[in-house]
């Protein structure tokens, strides 16, 4: 775990104003990260942290405004092509050609990549297999589900046999059953020893797939560690969400809070969260209060609570 | 953005697929890139043209179809041209398209607009072709000039193709296409000398129309066709089509960078 794989410091992103009314925009606004080679490392955070942004430079797809940033040793700004050539890169959207079939796409992908028909047909056939796709060979992408697709474009993203994959929000608008079975076929990868990059919003994904990761939040980088050193830092062991009738939480909070010390009070549009190391006890003493929630509910802490006391926001809304 | 330098054929890359993408379809635009010109050669030029007496001095005393054929091809292949590249450009410069996947490998973005510059001149070339074949069948030509229709046609279009993909990389959406075809390529054809000779327009509108690209073309087409042309003329309109693609490449080169590698 010791071998760097890429590091940046002090990383700035700035997009110049869209037109001569607007100001430039700073997407990222200075940032460290070192990533280790083999290891699966996450980019939390909401809608406009900074994530997709981070993701691009470390793609070689958007040089760095300020700062200085290395992958497999060398520089995006003089050296991009190399780079590119050993990474993989699985975006958002997919990014198919959904009028070609699914063997053209890779195709089309190992040419870029400037490999000859045989080795794209041999990998083709190897990678059809662990995307769980080779019966689809021959079809067109339009005719494929959204699982489907994702894992065709995560098929096509190691065409280039890449040493870094990059993921952006790789299991955004699908369902349950699709997200496990890729995150089935990424944990595989990250035994064959690829390291693993991905950026989500989903607290579960990242704890299911990260060894180590950070919260982003407007740019910035707020925490930094494995997803247990982050909820044993900045959350509790457990927490008791309690929902109260329509026009009850205002006053069930006022009480809580004059009763409760110690221990931290979150308040959400439609739930109180009482951050407390024993739920149970919690609950018990909220009855004793004389408090009547509609439903009590103790759980373990997550990530979405570290973010929540990182930046007072829910990561999802 | 990047020092290290271009391996051989990373254009090609992009040019080999615009042909697998174009297999898939080239239906929608065979009849406006080929059929089209064609039907119009042979409706207007053949047709209507015969009413129009080759005695109408502003012909040059050639047919109305002789005069008619080589701007109809110029025109073609302007329009040609622009479709060639506004429409693809900026349909493949969209998020999830064929432009931002090319360059998150080792292509960087003046690769992929040299293969899709390449596989622009070919397609136009090509129209041109099936255009010269069927305008040299009906007995237009009457000098061995003739031969270098075809260059200047596909000249033509390429001059229009460049800086129009210059400007459509940048376009958030296809709509603004729409308002091009109306506002500058309809005047254009209409008015650039392909229906009807510039010299039958008031002299103001003359000078105009002289600045106007595609009257470039129709003149050189026209000229090498029926072997009116002369040296002064033709080094004139071909060293205006010639800068017309450079600029437009040069700036297509800056704004695949600005907007593929933002």
């Amino acid at each position: 775990m010791s071998d760097v794989i890429a590091q940046a410091t002090g990383l700035v992103k700035t997009y110049p104003p869209r037109d001569k009314r607007s100001a430039p925009f700073t997407a990222v606004n200075g940032i460290d990260f070192t990533l280790h080679r083999g290891e699966a490392f996450g980019f939390l955070g909401p809608n406009g942290a900074g994530k997709s942004s981070t993701m691009r430079m470390l793609a070689c797809v958007s040089p760095p405004t300020a700062g200085t940033l290395r992958v497999l040793g060398l520089d995006p700004a003089a050296d991009g092509r190399r780079i590119r050539a050993r990474i993989g890169v699985v975006p958002q959207d997919d990014a198919l050609d959904t009028e070609l079939s699914v063997r053209e796409n890779l195709l089309i992908y190992g040419r870029y990549f400037g490999l000859s028909t045989d080795v794209i047909d041999e990998r083709a056939t190897g990678l059809l297999d662990f995307a769980q796709l080779s019966d689809k060979a021959a079809e067109r992408v339009d005719a494929l589900s959204g699982g489907m697709r994702r894992r065709l474009t995560i098929a096509r993203s190691l065409i280039n046999e890449p040493e870094i994959l990059l993921l952006d929000e790789p299991t955004t608008g699908l369902d349950p059953q699709a997200r496990h079975v890729l995150w089935d076929r990424l944990f595989r990868l990250k035994q064959q020893g690829v390291t693993l990059v991905l950026t989500t919003h989903y607290m579960d994904e990242a704890e299911q797939l990260c060894d180590r990761l950070v919260v982003m939040d407007g740019g910035k980088i707020v925490a930094m560690g494995s997803p247990a050193e982050l909820i044993a830092a900045h959350a509790t062991r457990e927490v008791l969400e309690l929902r109260f009738g329509i026009g009850e939480q205002a006053a069930a909070l006022d009480k809580l809070r004059q009763a409760v010390t110690g221990d931290r009070i979150e308040e959400l549009p439609d739930r109180l969260l009482w951050y407390t190391a024993e739920g149970d006890a919690a609950l018990a003493a909220a009855h004793t209060l004389g408090l009547t929630p509609v439903t009590a509910l103790v759980r373990r802490s997550s990530l979405e609570d570290v973010f929540l006391a990182l930046t007072g926001r829910t990561l999802v809304d | 953005m990047t020092t290290d330098t271009a391996p051989r054929g990373m254009a090609l890359r992009f040019y080999r697929y615009c042909w697998l993408h174009y297999r898939r379809n080239w239906k929608g635009t065979i009849v406006i890139s080929v059929a089209n010109p064609l039907l119009f050669l042979i409706a207007i030029g053949a047709g209507l043209g015969t009413i129009v007496g080759s005695h109408v001095a502003a012909l040059g005393g050639v047919s109305y179809l002789a005069f008619f054929a080589p701007g109809m091809l110029a025109a073609a292949s302007m329009q040609n041209g622009i479709i060639e590249s506004a429409f693809p450009v900026s349909y493949h410069r969209m998020p999830g398209r064929a432009y931002p996947v090319a360059v998150a490998t080792p292509l960087e973005p003046v690769d992929v607009l040299n293969g899709h510059a390449l596989f622009m001149a070919v397609k136009v070339a090509i129209g041109a072709t099936a255009f010269c074949a069927v305008m040299f069948a009906f007995g237009v030509a009457t000098s061995p000039l003739a031969a270098l229709t075809l260059p200047a046609a596909a000249l033509t279009g390429f001059a229009f193709a460049m800086p129009v993909t210059a400007w459509a990389v940048t376009l958030p959406d296809v709509r603004p296409v729409q308002t091009l075809f109306k506002w500058v390529v309809m005047p254009l054809y209409l008015f650039s000398g392909t229906f009807f000779a510039t010299t039958q327009l008031p002299e103001a509108a003359q000078h105009l129309v002289a600045l106007t690209p595609l009257w470039h073309g129709v003149e050189l087409c026209r000229t090498l066709t029926l072997g009116t042309a002369t040296w002064a003329g033709s080094l004139t309109h071909t060293a205006y089509l010639s800068a017309m693609a450079l600029a437009g490449y040069l700036l297509a080169r800056r704004n695949f960078r600005r907007h593929l590698h933002p």
